[in-house]
C-alpha cells in the first residue's frame, strides 16, 4: 500500500510541476501584453525615440531590428544551408568531419555576450568601422549558422533515402539530385528552422550591443540610397535594435517613461516572436501538406 | 541521348575523365566545401583573436594571472591602488549558474517525466508548444520582467534592496527550465518501452519504474540536459546584469548584490579605452566565459560518450 | 505456400538438358562477375562470387533475407557506394571495362544501367515530369523529343493507355503498382543496357505483380535484366537464369529450369522446397 501512495503523491508533484510552467507561461504573457499593447498605439510604432524627454516611440528600432535580421538572413541562410548540404550529403566520416562537428558545436555554444566581444574586436576595432549595422549582422552570422547547419541538415537526414536513390539511380549527379530532389523535399523544413532562428534573432540583445551599437542617426525614410549617411538602408551606419532599446532605456534611465517604452516595446518583441513561431508552424504544415499531396 | 547515337568506347563513356565529367557536381561539392571551410575558419578566428586579446592584460600590462583569477580586490580605476581581482566574479557566475541549475533541474526532470510518462498526449499538445514559446521569449524581456517585478518584491520582503543574486538566480532559472526541460524530454521519450513494460509487469509501481528504472537509465542524458542549461545561465549577460546589482564585492548572502563575468564585461566594455589596462582586463574576461563555454562542451560530449542508449 | 506443387516432373531426357545448357551458353555475357566479394565494415556481406550474366535474359537471385544477393545487384551499378563503410574487391566485367575500378564515372555507368528498387519511388512531380527529370539533366530541352520519348517509355512499360490523359497529374495519384511501372517507365527513357530490379514486386498486390511480370517478360527482348526475388514461383515464371544465394555465398547457378527441377546442391533443393527461408 505504501508504494501506491508514494506513487499517487509522486505523479501529484508532476502535475504541480505541469500546472507551474503553464502558470509561468501564461503570467508572463499576461504581464507583457496586459502592460505593453495599451502602449502599442499607432503613433508608438511611427515615431522615433527620444532621448530625454517622455512620449518616444520605437520607429528606428523596429526598422533596425528587422532590417538586421533581413541582412543577417541573407548572409546566414547560404552559408547555412550549403554547411548543412556539407555535413548530411558530403561529409565522410572520419577526423575532419568530427572536427568540422566539434566547430559546430563551439559556435553553438558560444554565449552571445563573447559573439558580442568578437564581432566588437573585429567589425568594429580592427575593420575600423566603427558601430554597424553590418557589424552587427556578421556577429549575429557567427551564432546563427550553427542554427542553420543543424536546421538543413536535420530536414535532408528525413528526406527518404528512395527519394535520393531513385535519382541516383537515373544516372543524375549528387549535386542535382541535392537541388532538384533533396532540397525540395527538405524545404518545409529548413523554412521552418529559418523562422524560428529568425525569432531568435529578432530578440538578441547581447551580440549587438557593441557591434550595431546602442544609437541611431536621424533617419529619412524618403532617401533610399543605401551609401548616404541619414538613409535606413545604409548598412555602414549605428543602429539600435529593439532588444537592445529595451536593455539601455532600463540601464540608462534617462527617459522619465522607461516603463512605458519598456513595457510596449517588450510586447512589441514578444508579439514578433509570437508571430514568427505560429508562422513557421503554419507554412510548416501546409507546405507539408502541399508536398505531400503532389503538385 | 548523345549516347545512342554516336556510341562511343567503353573506355571514353565510363572511365571518368575530363570530357565526360559533370561539372555540376564539382562546383556544387566545391561550393558547399566551401561553406564548411568558413565554419571552421570562423571557430577558429573567435578563438585566436578572443585568446590574443584577452591574453594582453598578462603579456602587455603584466598582471599576474594567478592574482587576477584568485583576487577579491577589483578596483581598476584606483590609480596608483588600481587591481584587477576577478574572483568575485568568478564566484558570482557560478554562484548563479549553479543556484539556477539546482532548482530548474528537479523542474525541468520533473516537466520531462510529465510529458514522456504521465500525460503524453497533454503533454504533446500543450506543454510543449508552451516550451517553445518560453523559449522563445528574448532576454531582455526576462530581464526587464525581472527587474520590474521580482527585484520590488524581493525588495518589500525579504532583506536587502531587491538587487541581488537571488534575483540573478530566480531569471536565469525561468531562462534554463526549457532548455532542460526540452533535452530531458527527448531523453525520456528515447527510451525503450521495453524497460517501462519489463519493470511494470514485475509489479512495480509507475514511480518506482521511473525512479528505479527510467532515471537510471536516462541519466547520462539528463545530465546533458543539466549541463546545458548551466551553459546557458553561465553565457547569458542581460538578464542577469539587470536584476544582479552589479557590484564588485563577493555577496555574503543570497540577498545582497553581486556581480558576474558576463554582467561586468557588459557593463564596461563600452565605457573604457580600448587598449587601455582596464578595458584589456575586461576581454580577459571574455576569454575565460570563452574557455569555460568550451569546458562546457567537453563535459556534454564526455557524458554523451557515456549514453547506454 | 508449397513450392513443391509447381514443380515439373523430371522426365527430361540428357539430351534435352545437354541441349538446354548449349543453347544458353550461346549466350553473349553482358556482366561477368568474377570473385566478387562486398564488406560492409568487417562483415563480408557477398564472398567471392563469380557469375557470367547474359544479355538478354532475365536472371533471378534468390535466396532468404541477409543473404546478400540485394548487396550484390547493388553493386552493379555502384549504388553501394552510398554506404560509407561498404567496400567491394574482385571484378565485375562490364563491356570490357571492370566497373568497380576507382575512376569509373558512376553516373555515366547508372545511366547505362537502371536500377528500380522494391519500393516505387516516384518523385513528387508529374507523371510527365518523372520522366523527364533525368532527361533534361542530360540537357535533352526539345519539347518535341521529350514527349516522344514520354511515350515510348510508357508505352515500353505498359503504362501509356492508364495514363496518357492525365500526364501532368501528381505521380503520387498513381496506384501502388502504377507508381512501379512509372519507375520503370523513368528508367527506361534513359536508354539502359541492363536493368536491375530489387524485388520491384514484393510491395505490390497480386494484379500488379502478375502485370510487373508480363512486363519483364516483354522487356527482355531490349534489356538485359537482373531481377532480386523473394517470390520464388516468380523466379521460376520469369527468369532464364537463377542464382541462389545463402550466406553471401552464390550456392548455384544455372538454368532456372534446371534450378527449380534438379538443382546440384542440396542446399537449393531445401530452400526451393521451402524447407527454410
Amino acid at each position: 500500500m505504501n508504494s501506491r501512495i508514494t506513487d499517487r503523491i509522486a505523479t501529484g508533484v508532476f502535475y504541480t510541476i505541469a500546472a507551474i510552467m503553464v502558470a509561468l507561461l501564461l503570467y508572463l504573457f499576461y504581464f507583457i501584453l496586459s502592460n505593453g499593447l495599451p502602449q502599442v498605439t499607432w503613433d508608438f510604432l511611427t515615431s522615433p525615440s527620444s532621448s530625454y524627454q517622455a512620449g518616444g516611440g520605437i520607429r528606428d528600432q523596429l526598422f533596425n531590428s528587422l532590417y538586421i535580421l533581413f541582412i543577417t538572413m541573407i548572409i546566414t541562410v547560404p552559408l547555412g544551408v550549403c554547411g548543412g548540404i556539407y555535413m548530411a550529403e558530403y561529409a565522410k566520416p572520419g577526423k575532419i568531419t568530427n572536427f568540422i562537428r566539434t566547430c559546430i558545436e563551439m559556435l553553438a555554444s558560444l554565449p552571445s555576450i563573447v559573439v558580442g566581444l568578437f564581432g566588437l574586436l573585429i567589425f568594429v576595432n580592427i575593420t575600423g568601422w566603427g558601430y554597424t549595422i553590418i557589424g552587427g549582422a556578421l556577429a549575429l552570422t557567427i551564432f546563427n549558422i550553427p542554427v542553420m547547419v543543424r536546421v538543413t541538415e536535420d530536414a535532408i537526414r528525413s528526406v527518404p533515402k528512395e527519394q535520393k536513390e531513385a535519382s541516383l539511380a537515373l544516372g543524375i549527379t549528387r549535386w542535382h539530385t541535392i537541388k532538384t530532389v533533396i532540397l525540395p523535399y527538405a524545404f518545409p523544413g529548413i523554412l521552418t528552422g529559418a523562422i524560428l532562428a529568425s525569432g531568435r534573432v529578432f530578440g538578441e540583445a547581447a551580440a549587438l550591443l557593441y557591434t550595431a551599437g546602442l544609437s541611431t542617426p536621424t533617419l529619412d525614410y524618403g532617401n533610399w540610397n543605401p551609401f548616404a549617411e541619414n538613409s535606413p538602408l545604409n548598412i555602414f551606419r549605428p543602429a539600435e535594435t529593439l532588444a537592445v532599446h529595451i536593455w539601455s532605456v532600463n540601464t540608462q534611465g534617462l527617459i522619465p517613461d522607461v516603463r512605458e517604452v519598456a513595457n510596449g516595446a517588450s510586447a512589441v518583441l514578444v508579439i514578433a516572436v509570437l508571430v514568427f513561431n505560429l508562422l513557421a508552424r503554419w507554412l510548416g504544415s501546409v507546405i507539408h501538406k502541399k508536398l505531400t499531396a503532389g503538385k | 541521348m548523345a549516347k545512342a547515337s554516336v556510341s562511343p568506347s567503353a573506355e571514353e563513356r565510363l572511365i571518368l575523365t575530363k570530357k565526360n565529367r559533370r561539372w555540376d557536381e564539382v562546383r556544387g561539392r566545391s561550393l558547399v566545401t566551401i561553406c564548411a571551410v568558413i565554419m571552421i575558419a570562423a571557430t577558429i578566428a573567435v578563438t585566436v583573436f578572443l585568446a590574443q586579446k584577452g591574453l594582453q592584460s598578462f603579456t602587455v600590462n603584466n598582471i599576474n594571472p594567478i592574482a587576477y583569477l584568485t583576487s577579491a580586490n577589483w578596483n581598476p580605476t584606483g590609480g596608483e591602488n588600481a587591481s584587477f581581482g576577478i574572483f568575485p566574479f568568478i564566484f558570482g557566475s557560478l554562484a548563479v549558474t549553479f543556484l539556477s541549475a539546482l532548482i530548474a533541474a528537479p523542474l525541468g526532470i520533473g516537466a520531462a517525466i510529465f510529458m514522456s510518462e504521465i500525460a503524453p498526449k497533454f503533454g504533446k499538445k500543450v506543454l510543449q508548444p508552451v516550451i517553445e514559446l518560453l523559449v522563445g521569449i528574448p532576454s531582455v524581456v526576462y530581464g526587464f520582467i525581472g527587474l520590474v517585478v521580482l527585484v520590488p518584491l524581493l525588495r518589500d520582503n525579504f532583506p536587502g534592496i531587491g538587487f541581488s543574486l537571488f534575483a540573478g538566480v530566480i531569471v536565469l532559472t525561468v531562462m534554463i527550465l526549457p532548455t532542460v526541460t526540452t533535452i530531458a524530454t527527448d531523453a525520456m521519450r528515447s527510451l525503450p518501452n521495453s524497460l517501462r513494460q519489463g519493470s511494470l509487469a514485475l509489479g512495480a509501481t509507475r514511480w518506482q519504474t521511473i525512479r528505479k528504472v527510467l532515471i537510471p537509465a536516462a541519466l547520462p542524458s539528463l545530465l546533458t540536459a543539466i549541463v546545458l542549461g548551466m551553459a546557458r545561465a553561465f553565457g547569458e549577460a542581460l538578464a542577469v546584469q539587470m536584476v544582479i546589482g552589479n557590484t564588485r564585492d563577493i555577496p555574503g548572502s543570497i540577498f545582497d548584490t553581486a556581480g558576474t563575468l558576463t554582467t561586468i564585461v557588459t557593463l564596461n566594455i563600452g565605457h573604457t579605452t580600448y587598449g587601455s589596462i582596464e578595458n584589456n582586463t575586461l576581454w580577459s574576461m571574455g576569454l575565460i566565459l570563452l574557455i569555460i563555454s568550451f569546458l562546457f562542451i567537453f563535459v556534454v560530449r564526455y557524458l554523451s560518450g557515456r549514453r547506454k542508449i | 505456400m508449397n513450392y513443391t506443387a509447381d514443380k515439373p516432373t523430371e522426365t527430361r531426357t540428357e539430351d534435352e538438358l545437354a541441349a538446354s545448357i548449349t543453347r544458353a551458353s550461346k549466350k553473349e555475357v553482358v556482366l561477368d562477375v568474377k570473385d566478387l566479394s562486398i564488406f560492409y565494415g568487417n562483415n563480408e556481406a557477398v564472398k567471392r562470387a563469380n557469375m557470367g550474366i547474359e544479355k538478354n535474359a532475365v536472371t533471378a537471385l534468390i535466396g532468404p533475407s541477409g543473404c546478400g544477393k540485394s548487396t550484390f545487384i547493388r553493386s552493379i551499378n555502384r549504388m553501394n557506394d552510398l554506404i560509407p563503410s561498404s567496400r567491394a574487391e574482385g571484378e565485375i566485367i562490364y563491356d570490357g571495362i571492370n566497373i568497380l575500378r576507382n575512376d569509373i564515372n558512376v553516373v555515366a555507368l547508372r545511366s547505362e544501367i537502371g536500377m528500380v528498387f522494391q519500393k516505387p519511388n516516384p518523385f513528387p512531380k508529374s507523371i510527365y515530369n518523372n520522366i523527364t527529370h533525368a532527361l533534361k539533366y542530360n540537357g535533352q530541352k526539345n519539347k518535341k523529343v521529350l514527349d516522344e520519348i514520354v511515350e515510348e517509355s510508357l508505352r515500353k512499360a505498359a503504362l501509356w493507355d492508364e495514363v496518357k490523359d492525365r500526364l501532368h497529374q501528381s505521380a503520387l495519384s498513381l496506384s501502388g503498382g502504377q507508381q512501379q511501372r512509372l519507375c520503370i517507365a523513368r528508367t527506361l527513357a534513359m536508354e539502359p543496357q541492363i536493368l536491375l530490379l530489387d524485388e520491384p514486386a514484393s510491395a505490390l498486390d497480386p494484379v500488379s505483380n502478375s502485370k510487373i511480370e508480363e512486363l519483364i517478360l516483354q522487356l527482355k527482348e531490349d534489356y538485359s535484366i537482373v531481377i532480386v526475388t523473394h517470390n520464388m514461383s516468380q523466379a521460376s515464371r520469369v527468369s532464364d537464369k537463377t542464382a541462389f544465394f545463402l550466406n553471401g555465398d552464390v550456392v548455384e547457378y544455372d538454368d532456372t529450369k534446371k534450378i527449380f527441377t534438379n538443382p546440384s546442391e542440396t542446399k537449393t533443393e531445401e530452400y526451393i522446397s521451402g524447407r527454410f527461408g
